[in-house]
Parts: C-alpha cells; structure tokens; sequence
C-alpha cells in the first residue's frame, strides 16, 4: 500500500499517503493497561484524605497480586488445555495449611528480630506449600482431570468433587478450626510515607507478585518452552504436529500453576492473619471475575484483572463497606459489557 | 392415565418404578405412617428437595448447564414469602404475591445473568452464577434491616396452616390431625405438581431441542435452533421452579435464613444429590433425594459406630468420623461422573 509504482503508464495516477492512526486508535489496545491508572485516579478523586488513599491503593495492589498469583495458573491451564478447574482453591487452601504449619514449627525464626531468619522461614514455608501443592497439582491432573478432557461440564463437576474431598480431607489432617498465625517479626508494623502508614507485609506482596509477574512474562516470552507454551495455546495441534510432547508442557504449566496457587495461599495466610479449610473456595470468587474479566487463557489479562479487583475492592470497602462484594460483580458486568470475551481473550488460530 | 401424567417418560424399569412407588405411597401418607414431628419434618423436606434438585437437573442433566445460582433463587422464593407477610401482615394473599414476587425476581435475575454469560461461552455460566450467588449471600446477611441479617425471619403463616388448627374433633387413622398435617399436604401436592410439570416440559419437543443441545450445541445451531434462546429459557424456567420450591419451603418452615437457604452447602448437596441420582432423567432427583436425606439421617449414626469401633487406629477414626460424611459422598460424586454418568436410575433402566 505504501510502495508507489515507477511506471505511471501501468497504474493509474494515484498518490497513496499514510494516514496516522488517532490518538484513540493508537491508545486502543493499551485501553486495559490504562484502566488502572484511570481506576488509580478515580479512587484519588473520590477519597478526600491522600494519605489514606495511599493506604488503600498499596493494599489494594498487594490483594490484586495475590489473586494474581493464584490465578495465572488456572488462566494458563485453561489457556493450554481447555481444561477448567474448579478444584484450583484446594490447592489454596492446602497451601495455606502447610505454610502456616511450618511457619508454627519454626516459631523461633519467626520470632526473633532478624530479617534474615524471618525471611529464611518464610521462605522455607513457601518452599514447603509449593511442594505439597505442585505434588498435589500432579496427582490432582493424573487422576481427576485425566480421564475428563474435552467436556467442559464433566470438568466443572469432577474438579469441584476434588474440592469437596480436599476441603474434607484438610479437616481430617488439621481439624476444623481456624488457626491465627502472627507475622514473623520483622514483617510486623508498617513504614510511614507522606503520612500515610503502609503495612510493610504489603509492601512485600506487592513486590513479590511485581516480580512474579515480570518473571513469568520473561518465560512465556524470552525462553524456548514460553515459546512452546504460547504456541500451544494458540493451536494445540500444531505443536503436536511439529513433535513437541505438549501432553508434558501441560503437566509441567499444571503443577507450576498449582504451586503458585499454594504460595497465593501462604501469602494470603499472612495477609489474613488466620485460615480457614473455607478459604480456598472464598478466594476461588474473586479469581473467577479475574480470569472472567481478563479473559480466559491471558495471563496479562489477568494482571490486569486482578489489580482492577483488588483495587475496587478497597477503595470500595472504604468508601461503601456493603458494597465491597457487589463492586467486583459491577465490575465484571461494566467489563464484560464492554469487552464481552473479557478484556485480553485469548485468539485461538483454529 | 398414569402415562398422561408421567408425560409418557415412565420409569422403563420394574425396580425403578417399585421403587418411585414405594417413595411415593411413603410420601402421601408419611402423616399416618411415621407420626412424629421429626418424621414429617423429613418427609416435608425430601419432598421440596426433590423439587428443587429436579429444577437443576432440568438445566444440568437437560441443558448441560452447570449453575452455582441455584441456592439464591431457591432463597428469593423463601425471602419472598418472608419479607411479604411481614410488611403486608398474615394472609393467604401475601402469601401467594410473595411467592409471586420471588419467582418473578429470580427469573428476572437468571435472564440477566444468562445473557450476560451465555452469550459469550457456557462455561463462564458456571463462574459467574458462583460469584453472584457468593455475593448476594453477603447482600443478604448485611441487609439486616430488611432480610434480618444472620439472623434470618421468622414467617407468621395463616392460623389453618399451623399446629394450633384442629379441623377434626376426633382422630383421623389414629393421627390427630391438625394444620400441620394440612401443611403437609399443600407442600406434598405443591410439590407432586411442580415436578409432574417440569416432567412434561423435557418430554415437550422444547425438551427435546435441550437435549440436543447438550448433545451437540453447534449441530443444533446448524439445524436451526437457535441455541441462546433454549438456553436462556432453560436457566428462567429452573430458577423460577427453584423460587417456587422456595417458598413452599419458607411456609412450611416458617423461618427463613441464609443458612438454611442460600448456603453452599445445600448448593453442593444438590450438585451431588443430581449425579448421584442420574442427570438427566427426572426420577433420579426423586430417589437420589430420598437416599441422601435418608442417609443423611442414618449414615451418620453408623458412621459414628464404625469410628468409635476402629478407635485404636492411627487416622482411620478421623476419616469414618460422622462430620466427614461429605468426603466420601465427594468421593462417590467423583466415581459416578467417571463410571456412571447417568446415575443410580440411569443404573437401574440398565442405560450405562
């Protein structure tokens, strides 16, 4: 279109110019990744007091984070393998369960005032989740998930079946109760920034799920599985076709995802401060509008979607307690109104 | 007779019909078979229950279409009647316009939420219906001012419809006969009614365009259904019979409260109770709902026994302890999706 031809006798005259796309076209597809300093703005323009705008919008990240962690992983799995779990909150709550166990077996390093034993045991922790989690995530894909490929309402069903016999089997292992779980030390307490007092534990998860994000991204697109992995959840077949063992890819994408649903489970633990066998399934709402309104199968969307959430929902708890629940289904309905596939869908070459 | 009322889908097995007899003839006459408060309170329930799960396999088992929601508008029907008599006072009238109102409400809210889900992909049903149904669980227990909040309601019901009622001076049977017993027979033929009709809509060719949907959604398209439509339609008319069970539920009651109408809990008995009985195929609702209550009831003692006589052993105690009930029905739910999808009746009519 741009190449003007040398021989006027065999084209008519014509000069075709480049027009440039407006500002609108051009801003378009970054029209999610705005939403959140627009929403950033919103909450600014809406809560008198900046200091507890800083506040709410630091909590509101670390909680986006969270959810994020927990969710990429079902995102992904669904992206790769259209296969939708609903069990995927088990694995939070399992997570939780033996994070916050071996947080209580190291009381010691928890308690003492060093940053690096504090860290050094929430590290151990988190290691300790992932693994019960990932190893969970494996017999959880060989045994349920398995047998159901392909049928979405046998998927729903069998994986909320999982759910139900993991919810059970936490009460068995660790019983009923609730367990309260202190901060280790050092995490305890908050800085205090323009006047405006951050929780350092916030700080923290904001960090970790920044870099979560950014690493995650590097692997989908700077490494050769990331390529695999992209490739399968365009078409599926065709990585097939070309002698790749996607079957395995999928087992990998699926105990990573079910990991890092263990470690969203340590970190929410601490950010709660208590565990319930519950939590998993309560979590699981707020990760459904996330990919719902990401769209399913983007882990970008899903960043996205999740600070979106995270933010409503404190800037909407501050300002309208009732409604903190209602604003993320508000979201999702603004959202899906306006992009109905949600607002990174994944474009399958089928 | 029998086949115009069974909509010609009989039970094609002699065991399933002894056994939807047997349930049945239990169910009529439950006030002077089993006397007793407690007795009757079970009967009222497997009735409704029946009702209400049979309202989910009508989307689930019919349409393939999963819904969390169905507890919520279970909860509007009940909330209805609730909050009805109590600003416009005691009356049969208020009792039906609350009823009305519910079921209204709950198809109004099941078009809004299939459209906005159905439209796209039928798998964000599943999640969306979780998420509002999560959400107005909270609503509702944070409206004290109109719902009662944790607390729940309690309902004052029409004098005749209460234990306080004698209609007879002598004893009918051998039973006492009072407005309770009344109670029961509107709640039974309520019931008897609601589910002989959600029979006759899936044998009604609309049932038929279901099935084939769940079957094949683009074949079905290709032939010229249009898809949205029997799907939306099929989410109004379950949620508004689920409303309907609701309210039946509420009067009989006469208490209504988050936990006994909008909890996960009955949301997730119901999902196991449908495919435990046999999705798709009506009659599973009724004996997957009268074993699950019965053993609801009875399983628990003798789970209670099995635990305490294997108290010596490591982690075995723990895993037949009563509360644990759940995890095996979970475990049971998980080997019927994989080896009989069709359930205990799809079992018995000998289609595996």
């Amino acid at each position: 279109m741009t190449m003007t031809t040398t021989t006027p006798s065999l084209a008519p005259k014509h000069a075709p110019k480049l027009v440039r796309p407006s500002l609108a076209q051009r801003l378009e597809p970054w029209a999610p990744v705005l939403l959140i300093p627009a929403l950033i703005l919103v909450g600014w323009l809406s809560i008198s007091s900046p200091t507890s705008w800083l506040t709410l919008t630091v909590s509101g990240l670390a909680m986006g984070m969270m959810i994020f962690v927990i969710a990429s992983g079902m995102t992904l799995v669904f992206g790769l393998m259209d296969v939708i779990n609903f069990g995927h909150g088990a694995f939070v709550s399992f997570g939780a369960f033996v994070g916050v166990s071996a947080l209580l077996m190291m009381s010691a390093w928890t308690g003492a005032p060093s940053v690096a034993l504090n860290l050094l045991a929430v590290l151990a922790a988190i290691l300790a989740a992932m693994a019960v989690t990932g190893a969970m995530g494996f017999a959880f894909e060989r045994v349920i998930v398995r047998p159901v490929y392909g049928s979405h309402l046998k998927q729903i069903l069998v994986t909320m079946g999982g759910l139900i016999v993991a919810e059970q089997l936490i009460f068995v292992i660790w019983g009923g109760e609730e367990i309260f779980i202190g901060r280790p030390e050092t995490l305890k307490g908050s800085f205090v920034i323009f006047g405006a007092t951050l929780e350092k534990y916030r700080v923290l998860a904001v960090a970790v799920g920044l870099v979560l994000f950014l690493g995650m991204r590097a692997v989908l697109r700077g490494t050769r599985l990331g390529l695999i992995v992209r490739a399968g959840v365009e078409n599926r077949e065709m990585v097939q076709v070309l002698g790749y063992r996607i079957n395995r890819v999928f087992i990998m994408v699926f105990v990573a995802g079910s990991a890092l649903a263990g470690l969203g489970g340590v970190m929410w633990a601490l950010y709660q401060e208590m565990i319930t066998a519950h939590m998993g399934m309560e979590i699981m709402i707020l990760v459904f509008i996330v990919v719902i309104i990401g769209g399913l199968g983007s882990v970008e969307g899903c960043f996205i979607g999740a600070l979106l959430v995270g933010l409503t929902q404190n800037y909407v708890a501050f300002l309208e307690p009732k409604l903190a629940l209602i604003s993320n289904i508000a979201l999702m309905v603004v959202i899906l109104m306006w992009r109905p596939q949600g607002m990174m869908p994944v474009i399958k070459a089928k | 007779m029998v086949r115009l009322f069974l909509s010609g889908d009989g039970p094609q097995s002699r065991i399933l019909g002894a056994i939807l007899l047997l349930i049945l003839f239990c169910l009529a006459f439950a006030p002077f078979l089993f006397p007793g408060t407690r007795s009757l309170e079970t009967a009222a329930r497997i009735c409704i229950f029946i009702v209400l799960v049979a309202s989910y396999d009508l989307l689930l088992g019919y349409a393939g279409i999963v819904s969390f929601a169905h507890t919520m508008f279970f909860g509007l029907g009940a909330y209805g009647v609730a909050i009805t008599t109590q600003r416009m006072g005691t009356s049969y009238e208020s009792l039906i316009l609350g009823t009305m109102a519910g079921a209204g409400i709950a198809a109004v809210l099941a078009l809004v939420i299939a459209l906005f889900s159905l439209r796209v992909r039928a798998i964000f049903f599943a999640m969306i219906t979780l998420a509002v149904a999560s959400a107005v669980a909270v609503l509702v227990s944070q409206l004290s001012a109109i719902t009662g909040g944790e607390d729940g309601m309690n309902i004052r019901i029409p004098r005749e419809l209460t234990p306080a009622f004698r209609p007879f001076d002598e004893p009918v049977l051998g039973v006492r006969f009072s407005g309770r017993h009344l109670n029961y027979y509107l709640v039974f033929f309520t019931c008897l009614i609601l589910f002989l009709g959600m029979l006759r809509i899936v044998n009604s060719p609309f049932g038929r365009v279901l099935q084939a949907i769940r079957e094949n959604a683009f074949r079905a398209e290709a032939i010229g259904y249009r898809v949205i439509w029997y799907r939306v339609t099929a989410t109004i008319l379950s949620a508004v019979v689920a409303a309907l069970a609701g309210s039946v539920f509420a009067v009989w009651l006469r208490y209504v409260g988050p936990a006994t109408t909008l909890g996960v809990e009955i949301m997730l008995d119901i999902l196991l109770i449908v495919v435990i009985g046999g999705m798709g195929t009506m009659y599973g609702a009724v004996v997957g709902t009268a074993i699950f209550v019965l053993a609801q009831n009875y399983l628990k003692d003798w789970m209670g026994g099995a635990s305490d006589a294997v108290g010596f052993m490591p982690l075995l105690p723990d895993l037949l302890s009563p509360d644990r009930w759940l995890m095996w029905l979970g475990i049971l739910f998980i080997l019927s999706v994989y080896f009989f999808p069709t359930g205990i009746v799809g079992r018995l009519r000998g289609v595996t």
